[in-house]
């Protein structure tokens, strides 16, 4: 079992698993949830896109008349949305489930069933958010949706009630994903896997749970009272009960900022991963990456009002906010000088998700150092508002969070499917999405100082702004083809692609020591860890010089007696000290308990999605259809809820 | 009821709890602090004392501790359950308490109270 | 796999890095959240203190403009004082119900107290009749207050006085729900220390409410 195996042996069916449609419903492996993410989010992702092409294709000229202001206002919201709730979130999503039981080497997630429900809730969240944009109803008070012109005197239409309730059905399931996966970070790490050990993904994946955890509750209020206000007629948000209007913009940043962060930080995790294994050395200040990860999170809450520094918040409240955005400043700067010096002195191999991590590097840092221009409230006055803030925010998003996604995509792919993605498609890929990237966004930032506003639908010529836009869309214009050479490459690698291996890139983390694709139970023996970079113990002992190796944490081991059974008859210990396995194997076989699959969480999720979808009818005034809707959905959620928990999760307990 | 992680008991009683003599002075302790909350509300002279508030809040975060500590074992558990539980409680303060520095301050106009 | 295979291999599966029931980590780090959720509507509740434009007010006389006739304030601190006190008793009655779960299976301590005490079923029972008293109380209040003239849409006080109280509420009736069905369970088949977990954690919701509304008494009814 615990050789290395000279030839491993790939097939092109993972194990035994039946691969029918049924097969992805009922599935609690903590893989395939993975893979249904990462695959809802790239259609998604293609949905936003097409939106910011439109929007491109409406500003290229001054005047442009392609769409009505009214589809403006929705494909900007709908964009913002998009991109945050149903394509960056989701894709950290997709590595949270690949990666974090890999990584961590543990078998699933703590509660797989649970993870199962997330995913559903978000599948049908983002269809009852984005759905309504072919009807020409869709959210249009922008993806922060200021109190009060989202309240139902301004916005009387059912537009803002898919947003308002679409983002509350997305909150449940990043909170359920979010217990789960701190829980199965704190408590399923294997003997030895100690925090200071855990691969720098998964240490990232731990502060934004955390994030998610201690942000998303507000936003949920806040949610509420609009909810309340739309539907019930509540005055929260109401000025002319003597309602404070900012009461909304400060409960939305309190969530929005460390948003942000829940968006960055897994890409920072990936390209940490990415960075040691193509420079084929450590990381550089391993526990500093760690610290400025920990403390990035928890400055996070106390940042949120430099989205405001425009409403006038006084002199005091203006400075403290200021000071505490640039103090952020420092441990993610410690971050890319962290990265800067992993590279240094390495012998680097540029793969396309080594020009991918590089890419975030150099282009988070100009999105970084544009934030710090609009820290200091009197610069920001002149920037809030503006194009310029859209450049800001797409240099850390699109060239922080999805440069470091296209990073670990290449990176993983293989761990994935078992195949490598062509590498020459992906430079091209790589090339024309940097240019194309740059040309779309660096233009903003001078149409931006020379005064364009955010979310015009039009604009008159003669102002200067001619030359930006015109960039901007051509830039946008070839995005989605270099997009287009990802999905080609994507989808036609995962059966044409080379066969790769087990650890096609020498990397040096627990996921790389199992076979690719990974079997169902991921580990035949939970390895013991010694150090942060276990693989490379035994494949690259001479870049471990420095290393510090312990047994510490082994004596969790030791309560870990359980033997299972090999197809052979004979009983092998359920753990063993880090080791390679390249043997492919049944869950049965090996005696290894596994979760059965089951459909309950799809069916709770239904539940859910059929009582959110009660009240818009109900605000159509269609009430009798609208209380049938929430008797079937709140039956729907309740029994298959007790079905679901007085269930075993495995047989014969 | 079935679980997601096999039942057991859990190493995490290892520490004994209280018991019920304990517990019945919690109790105990608890109605008097509340019987006094509620006896200050009704003396005139100690409402309009500066005093009235933070006397109030003090025996409020009193109670909170008692039960957080006593009835929910945080005093006996084990220390993970303790910083998962004040850290994110520490931040929710500092939240409110930004908040209320941020919006409470200014009055509505033409606010009858 | 036969049961007994199950028990041979089962320590694989109820190994945990910290050594902690997965149950009981995920509960805190809910309470942890839900402290966000609580902050987010008491901060509500009091940034709109004193913005009201018009009554009823919850510790002010206030003049009806229509009949000009002068108002109490709305406030009913002698019946919410009752329904408080009931609710930090059945905070009481929970530790029993759990200290009985985990003790179950050792000797019964002698006389009527001992077996009063090791009665799961009478405890988890007293919690969820004094939470289901707690909800009358609060039933009682809240349509009180809208025959008196406070309704969710009257003014900024009745808008986040009844949400906040209401999202307790609704976390009360989550919680007796949750122990009317552990208590079902007790009476089916009875509760062993195996099981305790899962009192457990219902006890952990079920205080974590009640120190919410310890918060709540004190801010909405007691400060003026």
């Amino acid at each position: 079992m615990a050789t290395v195996a000279a030839s491993p042996t790939y097939t092109d069916s993972a194990g035994s698993h039946r691969t029918g449609i049924m097969d992805w419903l009922t599935t609690v492996d903590h893989k395939k949830i993975g893979t249904l993410y990462l695959h809802t989010a790239l259609f998604f992702f293609l949905v936003g896109g097409v939106e910011a092409v439109i929007m491109r294709a409406q500003l290229m000229g001054p005047n442009g008349t392609l769409v009505s202001a009214e589809v403006f206002n929705q494909l900007f919201t709908m964009h913002g949305t998009t991109m945050v709730f149903l394509v960056i979130m989701p894709l950290s999503a997709a590595f949270f489930n690949f990666l974090i039981p890999l990584q961590i080497g543990a078998r699933d997630v703590a509660f797989p069933r649970l993870n199962a429900f997330s995913y559903w809730v978000y599948l049908f969240g983002g269809l009852f958010i984005t759905i309504p944009i072919f009807f020409n109803a869709a959210p249009d008070g922008g993806w922060f949706a200021y109190t009060p012109l989202t309240g139902r005197e301004y916005s009387p239409g059912q537009n803002l009630n898919f947003w308002v309730l679409g983002i509350q059905i997305l909150g449940i399931s990043s909170l359920a994903a979010a217990f789960n996966f701190a829980t199965t970070i704190i408590n399923m790490r294997a003997p030895g896997m100690t925090l200071m050990r855990m691969p720098m993904f998964t240490w990232m994946s731990f502060v934004v749970q955390w994030l998610i955890i201690l942000a998303f509750p507000v936003i949920t209020i806040a949610l509420f009272f609009m909810q309340f206000d739309r539907f019930f007629g509540t005055n929260f948000y109401a000025v002319s009960a003597g309602a404070d209007p900012l009461l909304w913009q400060h409960l939305f940043w309190i969530f929005g900022h460390p948003e942000v962060y829940i968006l960055i930080l897994p890409a920072f995790g990936l390209v940490s991963e990415v960075l040691p294994t193509y420079s084929r050395k450590p990381l550089f200040g391993y526990a500093v990456v760690a610290y400025s990860g920990i403390l990035i999170g928890f400055l996070g809450f106390g940042v949120w009002a430099h989205h405001m520094f425009a409403v006038g918040m006084g002199p005091i409240a203006d400075t403290v906010f200021g000071v505490t955005t640039m103090l952020i400043a420092i441990p993610t700067g410690v971050k890319i000088f962290n990265w800067i010096f992993t590279m240094w002195g390495g012998s680097i191999r540029f793969t396309t998700a080594m020009k991918f991590a590089i890419a975030l590097i150099a282009m988070f840092t100009i999105g970084g150092i544009s934030g710090i221009t609009h820290a200091a409230p009197p610069s920001d006055m002149q920037q809030t508002d503006t194009y310029y803030i859209v450049a800001h925010f797409h240099y850390v998003l699109y060239g922080g969070a999805i440069m470091g996604i296209f990073a670990g995509l290449y990176h993983y792919f293989p761990k994935w499917y078992g195949r490598k993605m062509d590498e020459r498609l992906g430079t091209w890929h790589f090339w024309l999405n940097f240019i194309a990237f740059n040309l779309t966004f660096f233009p903003m930032h001078f149409a931006g100082m020379l005064g364009m506003p955010r979310r015009i639908y039009t604009y008159d010529a003669g102002q200067g702004w001619e030359l930006f836009n015109r960039l901007s869309s051509y830039g946008a214009f070839l995005m989605a083809p270099a997009f287009l050479i990802f999905l080609w490459n994507f989808f036609r690698s995962k059966t044409r692609g080379e066969v790769a291996g087990d650890n096609p890139w020498d990397a040096a983390t627990l996921e790389w020591s199992i076979p690719s694709p990974p079997p169902e139970y991921n580990f035949a023996q939970i390895p013991m860890v010694t150090s942060r970079y276990p693989l490379w113990d035994i494949t690259h002992p001479e870049r471990m010089a420095g290393i510090p190796h312990s047994a510490e944490g082994w004596d969790d081991a030791k309560q870990r007696t359980g033997e299972h059974v090999t197809s052979g008859g004979k009983h092998e210990a359920d753990v063993a000290p880090m080791h390679i396995e390249s043997e492919r194997r049944s869950a049965k076989e090996l005696g290894i308990p596994m979760p059965n699959p089951t459909i309950k969480p799809l069916w709770v999720a239904a539940g859910i999605l059929v009582l959110f979808s009660s009240l818009p009818v109900m605000y159509a005034g269609k009430n009798m259809i609208a209380f049938a809707m929430m008797a079937i959905g709140g039956s729907m959620f309740v029994g298959f809820l007790y079905a679901w928990l007085t269930t075993p999760m495995e047989d014969a307990h | 009821m079935a679980n997601d992680h096999g039942s057991h008991a859990s190493p995490d009683h290892a520490h004994e709890h209280p018991t019920w003599k304990q517990y019945k002075w919690v109790a105990l302790i608890l109605t008097v602090i509340t019987a006094f909350e509620v006896w200050a509300y009704y003396v005139p002279a100690l409402v309009a004392s500066p005093f009235f508030v933070p006397m109030l809040l003090i025996m409020s975060a009193a109670k909170f501790v008692i039960v957080v500590m006593f009835y929910m074992h945080l005093k006996y558990d084990n220390r993970l359950f303790k910083a998962l539980f004040t850290g994110p409680l520490i931040i929710a303060m500092a939240t409110l308490i930004g908040l209320l520095f941020l919006l409470a301050t200014h009055k509505a106009e033409g606010g009858i109270g | 796999m036969a049961h007994t295979a199950a028990e041979s291999h089962a320590p694989t599966h109820h190994y945990t890095t910290t050594g902690l029931d997965n149950r009981k980590v995920a509960i805190w780090m809910f309470i942890g959240s839900e402290c966000m959720l609580f902050a987010s509507l008491i901060s509500t509740y009091l940034i709109y203190k004193g913005k009201n434009l018009v009554g009823p007010l919850p510790h002010e006389a206030w003049t009806n403009p229509q009949t000009g006739q002068v108002m109490p304030a709305i406030l009913d601190i002698p019946v919410t004082s009752v329904s408080t006190f009931v609710l930090l008793m059945s905070s009481l009655s929970m530790v029993l119900a759990l200290a009985a779960v985990e003790n179950r299976g050792k000797p019964v301590p002698p006389g009527l107290g001992g077996r009063i005490l090791s009665s799961s079923k009478l405890w988890l029972f007293m919690t969820c009749l004094m939470g289901a008293i707690f909800l009358g109380f609060q039933a009682y209040e809240f349509t009180s207050f809208v025959h008196e003239g406070l309704t969710i849409r009257r003014n900024l006080f009745g808008s986040s006085f009844f949400t906040l109280t209401g999202f307790h509420g609704a976390h009360v009736t989550a919680g007796v729900i949750w122990l009317g069905t552990l208590l079902a369970i007790d009476m089916k088949r009875g509760l062993q220390p195996k099981d305790a977990v899962w009192v457990d954690i219902a006890a952990l919701y079920w205080h974590f409410v009640d120190v919410v509304w310890i918060a709540i008494f004190t801010l909405v009814y007691l400060i003026q």
